[in-house]
């Protein structure tokens, strides 16, 4: 392993498309939109640094910390459910027979061969008053209902569009999850439901915790999904941040806004580096 | 005689697939008996410790523990317990918390649950680790921890899965003894799953050689080592000189054969036998000689020596008979110096009384 460490023609050859890629791509973008969040706009076209706090203090704006926080139990929610659905997938896909793996696996996967806007477009036919769902309804004499551009649709919508990213991980550890620890739990004595709450679900946490985080941070910087499912009051941070980049081209503030999200996203991962931390043992 | 603690009759296991791994077995197991299950793997010995354990159903038969079939019985409603090969401690709990679960489940008050975990870990001597977390822990002291989980139960019954089979040498020899030491102490029965010949023998009051999904022959120790009723037990259960033979008469008391390398040889045998057989000696009964035994009832052939591999207390020593065949001699290293007394191309006689040969006609 040391011998490509030693030789350093070899190391830089591997180690430089990589780091140019995140240092154009990614430091570098990201240092200009933090230079932008201290500047102030001088024309249309223009910004100008000047080491103003008046977009950060702006952010501190009710209207604004309301949709924070509305984005936050939103995608708080959106992420239980997807957790609460994806736990039982992800137990029957480790215990079905083995030849039945890679099908279930890739029906998982599936909905990614599918442009997102389409995927929304199609939950729209859906879910709309004259949509599939009502008229299934109205054949047993219900309906219709209003099922679209409300804060429900929007979850229903974030837990559809990231349920894999909840299902993948949780496979892997179950997967993963010795089988002698489960019967060594019911020969103890333990019922089955003990045995699920006591051994199964600490052992799984690792898995649990890596999903909420995939889920629950692109939830939190959504967009497209509330924009398309929700109503004119269900906008959640990711359209704010948006809109000043485009229809209220206010850059400064739509930086400083994403930076306040990001934010928000490093205190769900020190959450999840002390929860880690407490739970030495069951390595996450 | 009390009633058995475990009684199997006609228990047959058929995985899907259509493998049967355990075929019609039926036999009792004794209170207080330290009894192994013996068996090359893949003999179906874990499959029947896992019916007992309800950790598998039978697809047919009875499994009676206490007097109560509980063939259908699930694991957490059984009085037996099971230390698993791979432990299976619980790496989220420290030790303490490990032993008490099984308490705890069963709604076993606090107070009772902390004086029997404290018990528990002062039998297997970790009083001092019980606050560790089993992933600071050494196997043998995990397996400490899973033998304290399932004793502090007080099952009927304990389980071991291939208790040893994780550890290194030196512990091992350490375990086994403390195994049966405590079993003694527990006075519980113990039923213990092993491939190894020299576990089961050292430690078990009785064994069950399995194969292929049946039960081969159930005896002791040393009835298994001295009184083999077949060839694949003779050949499992230590090393033996397996030798072809032809019956040429047999009379209840008295049988002769045509035994290859040996020529016309008498043997006593109860039992009449005919046709192909074996005839079976352990290395450590033949004796090797520079010159022809004098005793005529002695067995004996000439051969030249082959081999001799030195262990210290014996050396092992190979010697091409006639025919081609080949007899293994334990020879005591008894004197300090000239080790076995044979080199190797040296000409010897071999000899073994008759009655210390084994007749197999399975």
């Amino acid at each position: 392993m040391d011998s490509w460490r030693g030789n350093l023609r070899v190391f830089w050859t591997l180690f430089t498309p990589g780091t140019f890629w995140l240092l154009i791509f990614f430091i570098i973008p990201l240092a200009w939109m933090f230079g932008i969040s201290f500047s102030e706009k001088t024309s249309i076209t223009e910004t100008e640094f000047t080491g103003t706090l008046a977009n950060y203090i702006r952010s501190f704006d009710a209207i604004y910390l309301q949709i924070i926080w509305k984005s936050i139990w939103i995608s708080v929610l959106a992420t239980v459910f997807c957790l609460l659905l994806a736990y039982p997938i992800a137990f029957g896909i480790c215990f079905v027979p083995v030849r039945w793996k890679p099908l279930l696996l890739l029906l998982v996967i599936l909905p990614f061969w599918i442009n997102l806007l389409i995927r929304t477009y199609a939950l729209i036919a859906v879910f709309r008053s004259q949509g599939y769902l009502n008229l299934v309804l109205g054949w047993v004499g219900l309906g219709p209902f209003e099922m679209l551009y409300n804060d429900g649709a929007v979850i229903m919508g974030l837990v559809y569009v990231y349920m894999p990213f909840m299902v993948l991980p949780l496979y892997a550890t179950i997967e993963r999850l010795d089988r002698s620890y489960l019967e060594a739990s019911l020969d103890l004595g333990g019922s089955q439901f003990q045995t699920f709450w006591k051994v199964t679900l600490p052992l799984t946490m690792p898995g649990i915790i890596t999903g909420i985080i995939l889920v629950f941070i692109p939830c939190l910087g959504s967009f497209l999904t509330p924009d398309m499912l929700g109503g004119a009051n269900a906008i959640m941070i990711g359209n704010v941040i948006e809109r000043q980049f485009k229809s209220a081209n206010d850059w400064p503030f739509g930086s400083a806004l994403s930076f306040l999200l990001m934010y928000v996203t490093f205190a769900a991962l020190a959450l999840r580096a002390y929860l880690a931390a407490r739970s030495k043992g069951v390595d996450v | 005689m009390a009633e058995p603690i475990i009684a199997l009759r006609n228990v047959t296991k058929t995985f899907p697939g259509g493998v049967k791994a355990v075929d019609d077995v039926s036999f009792d197991i004794d209170q207080n008996e330290f009894f192994a299950l013996l068996g090359p793997s893949g003999c179906g010995k874990t499959t029947l410790l896992r019916m007992i354990s309800g950790l598998e159903t039978p697809t047919s038969g009875q499994i009676i523990i206490g007097g109560e079939d509980m063939a259908l019985t699930p694991p957490n409603k059984r009085p037996t317990n099971m230390v698993f090969q791979s432990y299976a401690v619980f790496p989220h709990m420290t030790v303490a918390d490990n032993v008490a679960y099984g308490l705890k489940v069963t709604g076993v008050p606090t107070e009772e649950t902390k004086r029997r975990v404290a018990e528990a870990l002062d039998m297997v001597k970790l009083t001092h680790l019980a606050a560790r977390k089993p992933d600071q822990m050494s196997g043998g002291q995990r397996q400490r921890v899973a033998l304290a989980r399932a004793l502090v139960k007080r099952p009927k019954v304990l389980l071991l899965d291939e208790p040893l089979s994780a550890l290194d040498a030196k512990l091992r020899d350490e375990m086994r003894l403390e195994l049966t030491r405590l079993q003694e102490n527990v006075g519980i029965t113990f039923i213990i799953v092993t491939h190894d010949q020299d576990e089961a023998l050292s430690m078990a009051s009785r064994i069950a050689v399995m194969d292929k999904g049946a039960v081969q022959q159930i005896a002791t120790p040393s009835e298994l080592y001295e009184q083999p009723t077949s060839r694949f037990i003779a050949d499992f259960i230590g090393k033996v000189n397996l030798i072809n033979a032809t019956v040429v008469s047999s009379t209840p008391k008295k049988l002769v054969c045509d035994a290859r390398g040996l020529g016309r040889i008498e043997l006593p045998h109860d039992g009449r036998a005919a046709g192909d057989i074996a005839i079976a000696v352990r290395p450590e009964k033949l004796k090797i000689t520079d010159t022809q035994p004098k005793a005529a009832k002695k067995i004996s052939t000439e051969g030249k020596v082959r081999d001799v591999a030195y262990y210290g207390d014996t050396s092992h020593v190979v010697v091409r008979c006639k025919d081609d065949l080949e007899l293994s001699v334990n020879v005591q290293n008894d004197s300090r110096v000239g080790g076995s007394g044979v080199e190797r191309g040296q000409k010897v006689w071999i000899h073994w009384a008759p009655e210390d040969t084994l007749v197999l006609t399975e």
